[in-house]
């Protein structure tokens, strides 16, 4: 399988617009850069001018893709991203490394909680979020290709599932039907949403599972398909529980008119316990099989809420 | 320096570099910046600072380059302050001690992990000592690789601005960054000079020298009215040969045989310097 850094010098060394740019963070991107040549820019610990300097590429046509840890990213430069890339409407790549629970045992100053939330107010910015390398390497493209700014949630995680489907700009992925339930999730917490689903499953529970893959823009019509389908969605995200998809996933049935009953598997108002990942999934019940637990006290069948479809 | 004190830190010094090893077991950790760090963390602990959690009147110490934290809970470790059976519970859930530094540590004034943010922060600290004619020394130890952040800069021009000489700035300069050789990347020299012009006042020393750190830290402050920078002149993974001054021993993960290995090179490296 190609992996991103593959896949991204292959792009780059065709097109002459992109540059790969960091600020000191080579986990992404340490096997390219010699082959890149002047079109990689490592500006240092400095995440604000990182930003500053590829918003001025980009008025030159370049598309810079751009590698720091997704807290820095997206928070200490935001206002750079928001003005500069924001305003402009400029194609620059933002690639936010360990997001969510990726970032493991370093402590709150590096769990990029709210990075999606920050990112999606952005009026001109997209948000692709994959759930694995092999989807990343799939969407990679097109991500690129989009005149408009991207914020994209690295993750480098093996996949469970090939992803088949093809990849759109907008459109989830249906990875499994079913008429009870449907779990929408993104990023790393895929895995665990396959787990959790097998499990319900083997509960007699009828389960669908939509990966959202771009959170912004979001599949609506997936949503509300969704919501119209089965009698209870549940939202699994490695964001705080304001913002991120549980917002998205409201947002939407409320402006469609839709009365369906919504579980958030979220972060709730505080950051979590910094540990190694497999000891943070299980400490803050984020475990396929603590998913679904959580369900199974949620879910009692048959339409919960009146709905009129 | 009195010799039984100089012997006490270098003592101290070695325990603290111990510390840091084992918690690089089984998950890893910064050892190379920690290492780096740790002659400084302890001569401030140990013998310049007065540290007591308790007293509102004592010395703050911040650790900006927060990644170096085993260095800073190895220090409050063998000063006393935080109980050495807490740094074995490193990345479980059972315990806070984590990656960076976490405020609910004893000892810990601050959490950091984001570089270019403590230096501000002491120097709010440090203008509140001023304004309440408080007689508390400020110190804050930033990375050279740090100094590439903006807001250092800023900070600096406010301290000055404000006249800040109870402010004490500590340059680990390892002369190293994530990956690279400082000066390769965004070159910081002549860096002494840069403080300067900033209106501070910069002097350079070997950073695990404790008889010129000694003779430097008590000529502080410098100047009346000028913020003090000491430039520490640093050896990244120091203490342990196999480690040391290597791009890639920024982050260490060392399997339980390799922590006894590198604790015996560490012991077996101090005693042939003493010899």
């Amino acid at each position: 399988m190609t992996t991103y850094q593959e896949l991204l010098k292959d792009i780059a060394l065709k097109d002459e617009r992109v540059i790969v740019m960091t600020a000191e963070n080579l986990a992404s991107i340490r096997d390219i850069t010699v082959a890149l040549g002047s079109r990689f820019i490592d500006t240092g610990i400095a995440e604000q001018s990182l930003v500053g300097m590829a918003a001025g590429l980009a008025l030159r046509g370049r598309i810079p893709v751009v590698h720091a840890l997704s807290t820095f990213l997206t928070m200490r430069a935001f206002e750079f991203i928001r003005t500069d890339v924001g305003i402009g409407n400029l194609p620059v790549k933002l690639c936010g490394g360990v997001p969510g629970f990726l970032s493991e045992a370093n402590g709150p100053t590096h769990q990029a909680l709210e990075d999606i939330a920050l990112m999606r107010i952005i009026p001109s910015m997209n948000i692709f979020c994959p759930s694995d390398e092999q989807e990343l390497t799939l969407g990679l493209r097109q991500v690129l290709e989009h005149s408009a700014p991207f914020y994209i949630r690295l993750n480098h995680a093996r996949a469970v599932i090939e992803h088949t489907q093809a990849f759109n700009i907008g459109e989830a992925e249906v990875v499994f039907d079913g008429d009870d339930i449907t779990l929408l999730v993104y990023g790393m917490l895929f895995a665990e949403a396959v787990k959790a689903r097998a499990l319900l499953q083997a509960e007699g529970k009828n389960v669908r599972l939509l990966n959202m893959r771009t959170v912004k823009p979001v599949d609506e019509e997936a949503i509300i398909a969704s919501a119209l389908r089965t009698s209870l969605l549940v939202t699994i995200e490695d964001h705080f529980i304001t913002g991120g998809l549980y917002s998205i996933v409201c947002e939407a049935l409320i402006r469609r008119g839709i009365n369906c009953k919504v579980l958030p598997i979220a972060l709730e108002n505080r950051w979590f316990k910094p540990a190694l990942l497999p000891l943070v999934l299980e400490y803050e019940g984020f475990t396929g099989e603590k998913i679904a637990e959580k369900i199974l006290k949620t879910y009692h069948g048959g339409r919960q809420y009146a709905s009129s479809h | 320096m009195k010799k039984e004190q100089l012997s006490q830190l270098k003592k101290t010094a070695l325990k603290v570099r111990e510390h840091c090893i084992r918690m690089s077991g089984s998950g890893g950790a910064f050892t190379g910046s920690a290492l780096s760090c740790t002659d400084l963390m302890v001569y401030l602990y140990g013998q310049f600072l007065s540290c007591d959690p308790g007293d509102p009147g004592r010395d703050y110490c911040f650790l900006s380059k927060g990644h170096a934290v085993p260095a800073l809970y190895g220090t409050l470790a063998e000063m006393g302050i935080l109980q050495k059976e807490r740094l074995s519970a490193h990345l479980s859930t059972t315990d806070d001690i984590y990656w960076h530094p976490n405020k609910n540590i004893p000892g810990v004034e601050f959490h950091s992990g984001s570089l270019g943010h403590l230096l501000p922060v002491a120097t709010g600290v440090a203008l509140d000592c001023k304004l309440r004619g408080q007689g508390n020394r400020v110190a804050v130890i930033l990375g050279d690789g740090e100094l590439d952040e903006g807001s250092n800069w800023e900070a600096c021009l406010l301290a000055s601005a404000y006249k800040l000489d109870n402010l004490i700035i500590i340059i680990d300069r390892n002369r190293l960054q994530a990956n690279k050789k400082t000066e390769e990347l965004v070159p910081l020299e002549p860096l002494e000079a840069k403080f300067r012009a900033f209106g501070l006042v910069a002097e350079t020393i070997g950073g695990h020298d404790f008889q010129e750190m000694d003779e430097l830290f008590f000529r502080i402050p410098f100047q009346d009215h000028c913020p003090n920078v000491v430039i520490a002149e640093t050896i990244r993974g120091k203490g342990v040969p196999s480690i040391e001054s290597r791009a890639d021993r920024w982050f260490c993960s060392f399997s339980d045989e390799n922590v006894e290995l590198i604790v015996k090179e560490l012991y077996d490296t101090a005693a042939e310097a003493e010899r």
